[in-house]
């Protein structure tokens, strides 16, 4: 039976429908532009772009990530993990890190270092990617330079090893006293300021890399600001490069030592630092690696994901402000502190990240030493979690202090997850168990490193990357000459014992001053170890052969290869 | 002027500069119309070169007012993690001009920004600000664009839905995401559509769509729908209360009398004079998404302006900070006079004030 409508209905029925008519043409007219963007978009986007999986058996490439966009390609310039990670790629010193850490020989087939004098001489089959031959004048030129004080470069401080380099760097010598010379197109040979016995660790950092000149030239101002405006003499190339985007490296048809590298291309397809977003990539099969947080273990570990992890090398402390008008300048007052706080406490109950390891001495646990590691042959010295013997330490400080009360400290801090839970749990525990007040000042990078500069501070949340596989890395930290010192800790005796590092070429008797430094440093309590940092990371299981490590490029991709029996 | 406000009218929009919706119906090219009453008209001359005046000092004071807060903000955007020399540092300040006084650091970046110039990016020191706004403003127009098309559609599909089924179920449950689609912030929105997407990947075994990155349209969807969502609610609300100011009207009861079929009054009477509110905000809500954007981009991996902006307020980077905030302050200063002018001609009202 028909029921009569009214004729409100009618209209909302007939005017429905026509809006149902709207909205398909609505959803068709998008189709049709979605289609004619795609069309355009093919004519004009260049470069990476696409959907391809983490893998690409086909035509033998693999798609990655990069954490950030490095800021440019330029060597002499470089200071950042990014930046590191693609010249490690693309580039290649005069001597290179192998899978163990160990230097091996690189452009320079064979070198020589006798006392002063460091001699390195390339193989005939190092080329640019253009075909010419990397010379010993191309090394030459990146050195100078970068030590150019033209030039700015930040990294420069790691070439003073170098006679005359210091003073190029300042602007009192001309940049041609540099006592570096080219002998001939293959022979390169270095003057040193004093023995340097880690000196071949050195060449193999970025700022050490060649530069030729023509091209430096040629590229006007703009040398590694594209793919296109540098040279390449690693394993691979930068094909292209979107900024912001996308990158792409191929093998390097011209690298002396092709033979190892078994991947045809990398593509660098995606550029965020957003953890969830890499997870997802990751999941959904367009990245073969991934870095993972600690809420994300338990999802990995339940899809069975192929999981490793490895130390990155940093070791992150609390920095005093040794400063005389400073109270974290009495020694008292800073046993007390570092015997009220339990570094195991931070690392399992806090961070709670696998790989983590509190750090009880500022060398961390890789370093090698004379025979063994540094750290099985010159043990940490122990400071055990003892609030009793704290509060003794306090009590003595407030006396010398002539103080009833300390004052709230300040501690300084950064805005990244893991100091900002390491900040808390200093606060609490250093009330609840000295009765100190702590204020956190978390700061971002540049306002944070203009307060530790200038002093502002109590305590600081730091840390520390190394540059080169060699203690001295570390133990220079706190030398009084020491720019990064910021909490201008000075103590002539462990100064003399650094110079004794720098200058002496025998191992034993270097390892010997490392240990001395790392006594000296615990009975001063400078600082108080935090932890080293470690990483878990998800790979595909097709791909083998990725390494990941402290130096050279991190993440390491030249010897990985495809193995799709997986 | 007075404006009628019905119950359930939209509150105004933070764009709408104390204008109220209008309705007089489009004939002409807007453009041309506007142009040809420039033309004609003496006051509309004035007041075009009016507001073209307080948009220029209006960036002049965003450009004063970022320099200041800028060199004000303590940090050294030459500082870096190991320590650099005083040598070292000097040479760089000279090459930044941060050596001289701040003054005259003052002029010469004004005298260079009538030039068009920013000069060089601090953190990335062999590429011009220039350049970086070249390249990655298109991407987050391109994005910003998209996201207005998907909020404009389907607000104005949405809200003519709700006020022709006016209380009734679907006006009830579109309402209610409404809210939600105001009140839930774009991160959050941009982190479970990405979820979402991977799940739906993961369950058909095949690609449907790119998880992040940028390249190809298939890209462009989901952020842009994820950036768009928040407009489209509001334009939804918007629309709904503009249609239903119209169902009451005089002319739609005319229309009825007449006995002019259904779906003609509909889509002539009804939705034709509603829209006219929507597309006033149109211009300033492109000019808000595209500059707001930065969130979506990190998340999506997409190679916007907005990423970079952040990022050098992040490192001090003065340059990029002084180019993107007066380009983006600009760029919004622009929109809205142009979507004033436009207004100027659709409300003749707005003309005689």
């Amino acid at each position: 039976m028909k029921t009569p409508i009214s004729t409100e209905d009618s209209f909302v029925r007939s005017a429905g429908k026509q809006l149902a008519v709207y909205a398909l043409i609505a959803v068709a007219a998008l189709v049709v532009l979605m289609y004619a963007l795609h069309f355009a978009a093919g004519l004009t986007i260049t470069g990476a772009g696409g959907v391809v999986g983490a893998v690409d058996v086909e035509n033998n490439e693999i798609t990655i990530y990069l954490r950030e966009e490095p800021p440019q390609m330029n060597s002499m310039l470089a200071t950042d993990t990014v930046s590191g990670m693609v010249l490690g790629h693309v580039m290649e010193g005069l001597l290179r890190y192998d899978d163990n850490d160990q230097i091996v020989p690189a452009m320079a087939e064979r070198w020589e270092i006798n006392g002063t004098r460091a001699t390195f001489w390339i193989r005939d089959t190092a080329r640019w990617s253009n075909g010419d031959p990397v010379t010993a004048q191309d090394f030459e030129f990146a050195w100078k330079t970068a030590l150019d004080p033209a030039t700015g470069s930040q990294y420069s401080f790691i070439l003073y090893p170098i006679k005359n380099a210091e003073a190029v760097n300042t602007g009192q010598m001309p940049v041609d006293s540099l006592a570096v010379r080219a002998l001939d197109a293959r022979t390169l040979e270095v003057e040193l300021e004093q023995p340097t016995a880690y000196f071949d660790k050195l060449v193999s950092f970025a700022t050490y890399l060649p530069v030729q000149e023509k091209s430096f030239s040629a590229a006007n101002g703009r040398y590694g600001a594209d793919a296109d405006e540098m040279l390449y003499n690693g394993p691979f190339v930068m094909t292209s490069w979107v900024h912001g985007a996308s990158m792409r490296m191929e093998k390097n048809p011209y690298y002396w030592d092709a033979e190892r590298i078994r991947l045809d291309a990398i593509n660098a397809a995606y550029i965020t630092s957003d953890s969830n977003t890499l997870l997802n990539l990751y999941k959904d099969g367009r990245i073969v690696s991934v870095d993972l947080t600690a809420e994300m273990l338990e999802g990995a570990m339940q899809q069975r994901w192929q999981l490793d992890r490895f130390m990155d090398g940093g070791v992150f402390f609390i920095d005093f402000n040794h400063r005389a008008e400073r109270i974290t300048s009495n020694l008292n007052l800073r046993k007390a502190l570092l015997l009220a706080q339990d570094g195991n406490e931070l690392v399992d109950r806090v961070i709670k990240l696998p790989g983590y390891l509190p750090a009880k001495s500022l060398f961390p646990v890789w370093l090698q030493g004379v025979e063994k590691t540094f750290r099985e042959e010159y043990p940490a010295p122990e400071a055990p979690y003892n609030v009793q013997l704290a509060r003794e330490y306090l009590e003595k400080a407030k006396q010398e202090l002539g103080l009833t009360e300390i004052p709230p400290l300040v501690l300084l801090s950064d805005v990244s997850p893991v100091a900002t839970i390491s900040g808390q749990y200093y606060q609490e525990v250093f009330k609840r168990n000295l009765g100190l007040d702590i204020i956190i000042d978390a700061q971002i990078f540049r306002q944070r490193l203009a307060k530790m500069d200038s002093g502002d501070f109590d305590l600081v949340l730091n840390g520390w990357g190394p540059d080169y596989n060699d203690p001295l890395t570390f133990a220079d930290l706190f030398a009084s000459w020491n720019l990064n010192n910021r909490g201008k800790y000075n103590n002539p005796a462990l100064d003399a014992l650094v110079r004794t590092a720098q200058t002496s070429t025998d191992t034993k008797t270097r390892m010997d001053a490392f240990g001395a430094i790392q006594r000296i440093l615990h009975e001063d309590a400078a600082f108080i170890g935090n932890y080293e940092r470690g990483r878990v990371y998800a790979t595909h299981p097709q791909l083998k052969g990725l390494l990941r490590r402290v130096f050279g490029a991190e993440s390491d991709y030249t010897g990985a290869y495809i193995d799709a029996s997986n | 002027m007075v404006t009628v406000r019905r119950r359930d009218a939209a509150p105004e929009p933070p764009w709408v500069h104390g204008v109220s919706p209008a309705v007089p119906p489009a004939q002409i090219s807007v453009i041309e119309a506007v142009f040809r009453e420039i033309l004609r008209n003496n006051t509309m001359w004035q007041y075009t070169l009016k507001r073209l005046i307080q948009g220029i000092t209006t960036v002049w004071f965003i450009a004063t007012a970022t320099f200041l807060a800028m060199h004000n903000v303590p940090g050294d955007p030459l500082s870096a993690e190991r320590g650099t020399s005083e040598a070292i540092r000097a040479n760089l300040a000279a090459r930044y001009g941060l050596d001289k006084p701040l003054a005259e650091q003052y002029f010469i970046y004004l005298g260079n920004f009538v030039k068009g110039d920013f000069g060089i990016s601090f953190t990335q020191q062999n590429r011009q600000v220039n350049d970086i706004i070249r390249e990655h403003f298109p991407v987050s127009a391109t994005l910003g664009v998209l996201a207005v098309i998907f909020a404009a559609l389907g607000g104005v599909l949405w809200g003519a839905l709700t006020a022709l089924y006016r209380n009734r179920l679907p006006d009830t449950i579109i309402m209610f995401m409404v809210i939600l689609g105001i009140s839930v912030p774009s991160f959050v929105f941009a982190a479970l559509g990405q979820l979402t997407l991977v799940n739906l990947n993961a369950l058909f075994g095949i690609s449907l769509l790119p998880v992040a990155g940028w390249g190809t349209v298939s890209h462009m969807l989901l952020p842009a729908l994820v950036l768009g969502m928040g407009t489209m609610a509001y334009l939804t609300r918007l629309m709904r209360s503009s249609m239903l100011e119209i169902i009451h009207s005089d002319y739609v009861r005319t229309a009825k009398a007449k006995g002019l079929p259904a779906a003609r009054i509909f889509s002539r009477h009804q939705l034709r004079n509603a829209i006219l509110p929507v597309i006033t905000v149109l211009g300033p809500a492109i000019a808000a998404i595209t500059t707001g954007g930065f969130v979506v981009e990190l998340v999506f991996a997409i190679p916007g302006l907005g990423r970079y902006f952040v990022q050098a307020v992040q490192q001090l980077d003065y340059t990029v900070i002084m180019g993107t905030t007066v380009f983006y302050g600009a760029f919004l200063v622009f929109m809205v006079i142009v979507v004033d002018l436009l207004y100027g001609w659709i409300d003749p009202r707005v003309r005689l004030q």
